[in-house]
């Protein structure tokens, strides 16, 4: 008795436009314009990191990925994004082995996508500091030829050595950390200083983020508090100790603090689900950031800062559940 | 001040989604009649409750407007014959919900006039409020809405229930439909009337309706003809689904909270649809019971979209090719709203009682089936408008977890479908938690 052709399906019978495909891609093509500036300040190098770090990314994916799920865009986000952390000079070898860690132990291992806890690039990119802090913390100077590789992109792996001649420039964090000297808002919101490929120009991440979160695939409570967090925490040290503490200003545009808190905390898998939650979690970070920062023995915190609260997600996400309409203080009439 | 601003300044609820109206191709067409099928299928089971009884046999002559089955319990109404003709069978048939049930089919006579007869029921104004609501049961009234159900239940609180508001509700939330529109534009005396006739029963001073504001000709309308002796107010409501549902009604209109397992009256309200409640008038009017109702067919897969009275029982078939018929690339039929509704299989199922449209969709407006893993983006959780979490229900529900779902509040979960709509993903969550729901009835039951 039933009527060829009909589809009968569950109700609603309607969806909103977003998928989870269009999300993933949209965030890929939000981060377009930070490559560009990338390419800008470090030339071909910044595109070679990328295409190693993204490969890295596909390649386990692929293999051991359920099918089809290249084409969700969220390996190449994985990819991508750890490249963005990383030095201009790296060996692409590692880059790579960055990106196949952050996914292969970083994301499949738990079961593939919206299984993993924690961000998978800054997986990547922890296992990366780890295994090659050298190579992690060689910063070759901005700018110079587009076409002319930086540092030893080209290196063989496990081989050791520098390029001899490789001219490299301290990171306005560890010109604060170890020599005390600050770097100027202006060079920092415009990116011209050394620094990963990403952590260099806040300006570009915060006009990508702002799309993002216009768009609804960015939660921006998020890196509102986080940025809102280092801020009044900075300013506050600052005013008790201005010879001691740098500005508020430099601690927001320095280092990758906006790659992190745009990009990376508001991974929406390995964050909080609720709106209290994603508060509390930035909140979090940007304490954990300036605690790092100005008192740990790195110079940079925002990686440990995300990662320490992603394995946090589930206790917030427990504490901030919603109160079910018509439970708790309710006025009953009878 | 812009449109949206001012909309957000109406009185509304926390949570929801804003799916694309669609009203424009049936909003500004008046009722008309279509003409009598030549049959008509009236299952038994067509409201809330326990299903009727057939008191007629096959064979048997029936008369437009007599009864064909008793109610068999208080939660239940009896039925009426919509036509006159032959009752040709009593038999299991395709009912809207996807089941089969058992339904009186009645040949239509293709000479009777259907000529209005005489009255069944008394003069309203004659009666005190016991026999009004003795009255509306007879004339087998459910609620229009969807739900169906009965109205004499709901014009009978308990004794030591506090009653202090009937709520109207004139939202029409859900997408394409405008049933309750036309019913306000078309006939507000009727609105008014059953309003007045539901206060008598109920017993309370005042009475709100609810109307989004996409209505502003409903709205004015209903405002332009309030009597001046009763306490009566229409409320704009800002645009959003979904707002027709009970609890968020009352939220908007009064700011009280149903409490959770609770019904509107333990916050002193009753919530009646504008639809039956015009209805109720109508057969007060006419002497006659519960025979027809506003349908509206429409859907990028009708060609002439329409709103309609029609015969209940009415096979969907027969209602669509009143309006033209389909066109080549309609794909799903769905009875009801397209948020709530349900997609029907077979054109043979009869429109009910409680059947406020059938929309015709096209491929285009479909929902996405194809499904992702989960992201934990939340949006599922800003759009549930009983705060619930839908996304760690879905999880629950994936690995059959039933229990522990009935402790995250699945009870309170009306099936609104929000979820499911702002899913990027396509995790048919609504659809998850309604089959949890009835696994965890079946546990329950067995023991």
């Amino acid at each position: 008795m039933s009527t060829p052709g009909l589809l009968v399906s569950a109700s609603p019978h309607l969806s909103a436009r977003a998928t989870t495909p269009a999300i993933m891609w949209n965030v890929v093509g939000s981060l377009v314009p930070v490559l560009c500036m990338a390419f800008y300040l470090f030339g071909i190098s910044a595109l070679l990191v990328t295409a190693a770090a993204t490969a890295g990314a596909l390649l386990p994916e692929r293999i051991w990925g359920t099918k089809g799920s290249l084409g969700d865009g969220s390996a190449v986000i994985t990819g991508v994004l750890l490249a963005l952390t990383l030095p201009p000079g790296i060996p692409l070898w590692m880059a790579f082995t960055g990106g196949f860690f952050g996914i292969a132990c970083g994301k499949l291992v738990f079961g593939g996508l919206g299984m993993n806890p924690f961000n998978p690039a800054l997986l990547g990119r922890a296992f990366l500091q780890a295994a090659f802090p050298v190579a992690l913390t060689t910063w070759p100077v901005p700018g110079g030829s587009w076409w002319s590789l930086k540092g030893d992109n080209l290196a063989w792996p496990l081989m050791t050595g520098h390029a001899p001649d490789a001219i490299t420039a301290p990171t306005p964090l560890g010109l604060m950390k170890f020599e005390h000297q600050a770097t100027s808002f202006a060079e920092l919101f415009a990116g011209t200083t050394g620094g990963t490929l990403g952590e260099t120009s806040a300006c570009v991440i915060l006009i990508c983020g702002a799309y993002l979160a216009v768009r609804r695939f960015l939660e921006w409570r998020i890196p509102a508090s986080i940025l809102a967090t280092v801020a009044l925490l900075s300013a506050l040290l600052f005013l008790v100790d201005a010879a001691r503490y740098p500005s508020p200003l430099f601690m927001l545009g320095s280092g990758g603090l906006m790659l992190g808190a745009v990009y990376m905390a508001t991974d929406m898998v390995t964050s909080p689900t609720t709106r209290a939650g994603c508060w509390i979690f930035g909140v979090g970070i940007g304490i954990l950031v300036v605690i790092i920062r100005l008192w740990g023995g790195l110079a940079e915190g925002v990686m440990y800062a995300i990662l320490l609260m992603n394995a946090a997600v589930p206790f917030i996400n427990r504490w901030t559940q919603p109160r079910v309409f018509g439970t708790g203080k309710v006025e009953v009439r009878s | 001040m812009s449109l949206h601003t001012l909309q957000s300044m109406a009185a509304t609820f926390r949570h929801g989604v804003h799916p694309p109206e669609s009203k424009h191709a049936t909003a500004g067409l008046g009722v008309r009649r279509m003409p009598y099928p030549s049959e008509i299928v009236l299952p038994m089971r067509q409201h809330t409750g326990s299903p009727a009884r057939p008191i007629v046999s096959a064979g048997e002559r029936v008369e437009r407007g007599d009864k064909i089955a008793e109610a068999t319990g208080w939660v239940s109404v009896p039925m009426h014959a919509s036509a006159a003709g032959t009752v040709s069978a009593l038999e299991l048939c395709p009912h809207p919900d996807g089941s089969y049930a058992e339904a009186a089919r009645i040949a239509v006579d293709p000479f009777s006039a259907q000529d209005q007869r005489r009255r069944i029921l008394p003069e309203w104004s004659e009666l005190t409020p016991k026999e009004l609501v003795a009255a509306v049961r007879e004339a087998g009234l459910v609620g229009l809405g969807g739900a169906a159900f009965p109205t004499h239940v709901k014009l009978t609180p308990p004794e030591d229930q506090p009653l202090d508001v009937l709520l109207l509700n004139g939202c029409e939330c859900e997408p394409y439909l405008t049933t309750d529109h036309r019913t306000m534009v078309d006939f507000p005396e009727r609105v008014l009337l059953g309003t007045r006739i539901m206060m008598r029963c109920l017993g309370v001073e005042r009475c709100l309706i609810g109307i989004e504001n996409n209505k502003p000709d409903a709205i004015e309308a209903l405002r332009a003809r309030l009597p001046d002796d009763l306490d009566l107010a229409v409320v704009g409501l800002s645009v959003k689904y979904p707002q027709g549902a009970e609890k968020m009604l009352i939220k908007a209109v009064l700011d009280r909270e149903v409490p959770s397992g609770g019904l509107p009256m333990n916050v002193g309200a009753v919530v009646q649809n504008v639809a039956s409640v015009a209805t109720i008038a109508e057969v007060f009017e006419t002497g006659l019971p519960l025979l027809e109702r506003i349908v509206t067919v429409t859907g990028p897969g009708v060609a002439e979209p329409a709103n309609l009275i029609v015969p209940v029982g009415t096979k969907i078939g027969d209602l669509l090719d009143a309006c033209g018929g389909l066109r080549d690339d309609a794909r799903e039929i769905v009875a009801g709203g397209p948020m709530m509704g349900i997609a029907q299989r077979s054109l043979e199922a009869p429109v009910l009682k409680g059947t406020s449209g059938i929309v015709v969709l096209t491929e285009e407006e479909c929902r996405r089936r194809r499904r992702h893993p989960c992201i934990r983006c939340g949006s599922c959780l800003d759009a549930c408008p009983v705060y619930l979490n839908p996304q760690l229900l879905g999880r629950l529900a994936d690995k059959a977890r039933y229990q522990e779902m009935n402790e995250h509040h699945l009870a309170d979960c009306m099936l609104c479908g929000c979820c499911s709509y702002v899913c990027p993903s396509n995790i048919p969550l609504s659809q998850l938690f309604q089959l949890s729901k009835g696994a965890l009835r079946r546990t329950q039951g067995a023991a």
